[in-house]
């Protein structure tokens, strides 16, 4: 489904992917690990078409993101850090506008539905301006799913989320992969990426260190791991 | 309706409803024109035959001036959580957005202009009614070419520092065809002379027009995509 070789991004002189190489089959997450300024949000960008690589070859969903990034938009479903959300609209103003903008259905009903599984349908008519964080981050993932995305890219789609809707996203996730979507997740809960991720890549300095099945790490095993090679900047074999 | 009408009409609703909620826009235009136009008043003093041969001029600068301070701000909205990166994913033509903002912003100087045309008929003692006709050809020509060629530079300029040292830059050059047409057209038209007499201002109003929306409709996806 997500198939991305060499990928490079560098702005100037300054490289901050170098010689990335994934795949992320149909039905299947990837947990995208790495301190802060190791490329997790420029990967993210580069997969969602959102910036172009410098090199490398990126086949999302069978289209080539380099030659038709139009296409590719079509098959996917982004969260990155800006939630999307126009701060004078109502909660079903905001999903209203990205539906008809998507070429979607945004009849009232429907757009409600959405609105509904996100636990956000008291809100309907509130502006939001006064949601909070977390709030916001739900009416994101309510964009998201207004379509019927192959891909979904999220940039640490649990922070901000309280209890009931991380429990709520870590479901929407499996159903998802279930129903034979694919996920690339930036995140830096450990516990999270392993319950969801079916392979963890650990990224440092612009460079994929690890490449496992998610399957055989424990969480106690992948904090080693994550400290010895974010430290040493050495890379195990796959 | 095709998706493509639906695309620029909901982006038209989004930010006229914002404007209507925030009312950032309205609310700075209106006083800046109120505050231009009392300016005006007392620089030029009475002296009517001073005071017509500038009006054209006055008016044209209240709109330009009120115009940039508006268009200039026909993105912001959309720096705010990303919304740009939305946009920029969505899939299909970009010139739809294009399309939508500019008839926000046409929408927006329209009201504005018509309150600063008010006050200026009041605040000057002009009889704007024998020149009406004529401005209702020059005043949606005039706005057209401001709004096109504005709304391209406010998204170039959208995600720069120095935006609003660089925008008035960047538009007030490319705007020099339409100023000289717009400024002349209105002298014809509030002398009360038939506007056949500016005839050939009026052609390359809506030839400057042509040329800006078609640029626009062309370059605002390369714009987006950054």
């Amino acid at each position: 489904m997500i198939a991305a070789v060499g990928l490079r991004k560098s702005f100037g002189a300054t490289v901050v992917l170098e010689d990335v190489s994934l795949e992320v089959p149909a039905g299947q997450c990837l947990a995208l690990l790495g301190p802060n300024g190791a490329g997790k949000t420029t990967l993210l960008r580069v997969l969602g078409t959102l910036a172009r690589p410098s090199a490398g070859r990126l086949i999302i969903d069978g289209v080539d993101a380099l030659r038709d990034p139009d296409a590719v938009r079509a098959r996917i479903g982004m969260v990155a850090h800006g939630s999307y959300v126009y701060e004078d609209l109502t909660a079903l103003e905001n999903l209203r506008f990205w539906a008809v903008m998507a070429g979607l259905d945004a009849r009232p009903d429907r757009l409600r539905e959405r609105l509904q599984a996100v636990e956000l349908d008291a809100l309907v008519g509130e502006r939001a301006r006064t949601f909070s964080a977390g709030m916001k981050r739900r009416l994101a993932l309510a964009r998201v799913t207004l379509g019927q995305p192959r891909v979904l890219l999220l940039d640490e789609p649990f922070s901000g989320l309280d209890r009931q809707g991380q429990k709520w996203l870590g479901e929407f996730l499996l159903a998802f992969k279930a129903r034979g979507g694919a996920i690339v997740l930036a995140t830096h809960g450990f516990a999270t990426a392993l319950a969801v991720a079916d392979r963890a890549v650990i990224l440092a300095g612009g460079r994929i260190v690890l490449d496992r099945p998610a399957a055989g790490l424990g969480r106690d095993e992948l904090h080693r791991l994550y400290d010895d090679l974010v430290e040493t900047g050495e890379t195990v074999p796959r | 309706m095709p998706a493509y009408a639906r695309r620029v009409g909901i982006v038209l609703w989004k930010d006229l409803l914002v404007e209507r909620r925030s009312k950032e826009s309205l609310n700075a235009l209106l006083f800046f024109g109120l505050l231009l136009l009392f300016l005006f008043q007392f620089s030029l003093g009475p002296d009517r035959a001073r005071l017509e041969s500038a009006l054209p001029g006055l008016l044209w600068l209240g709109f330009v001036l009120a115009g940039l301070l508006g268009l200039g701000r026909s993105f912001l909205a959309e720096r705010e959580n990303d919304c740009s990166e939305g946009l920029l994913l969505t899939p299909g033509d970009k010139s739809a957005i294009y399309l939508g903002k500019l008839a926000a912003n046409i929408c927006v100087m329209g009201v504005v202009e018509i309150v600063i045309l008010a006050l200026f008929g009041l605040f000057f003692d002009v009889d704007l009614a024998r020149g009406l006709p004529g401005l209702a050809v020059i005043l949606p020509l005039g706005t057209v070419g401001l709004a096109a060629v504005g709304t391209l530079f406010a998204a170039v300029t959208a995600q720069v520092r120095a935006r609003e040292l660089l925008f008035p830059v960047l538009l007030l050059p490319i705007q020099v065809p339409v100023l000289l047409a717009t400024v002349s057209a209105t002298q014809v038209a509030l002398a009360g002379q038939p506007l056949a007499d500016a005839g050939p201002w009026l052609q390359l109003l809506a030839g400057a027009d042509i040329v800006y929306l078609v640029i626009g409709l062309l370059t605002f996806e390369f714009v987006l995509e950054g």
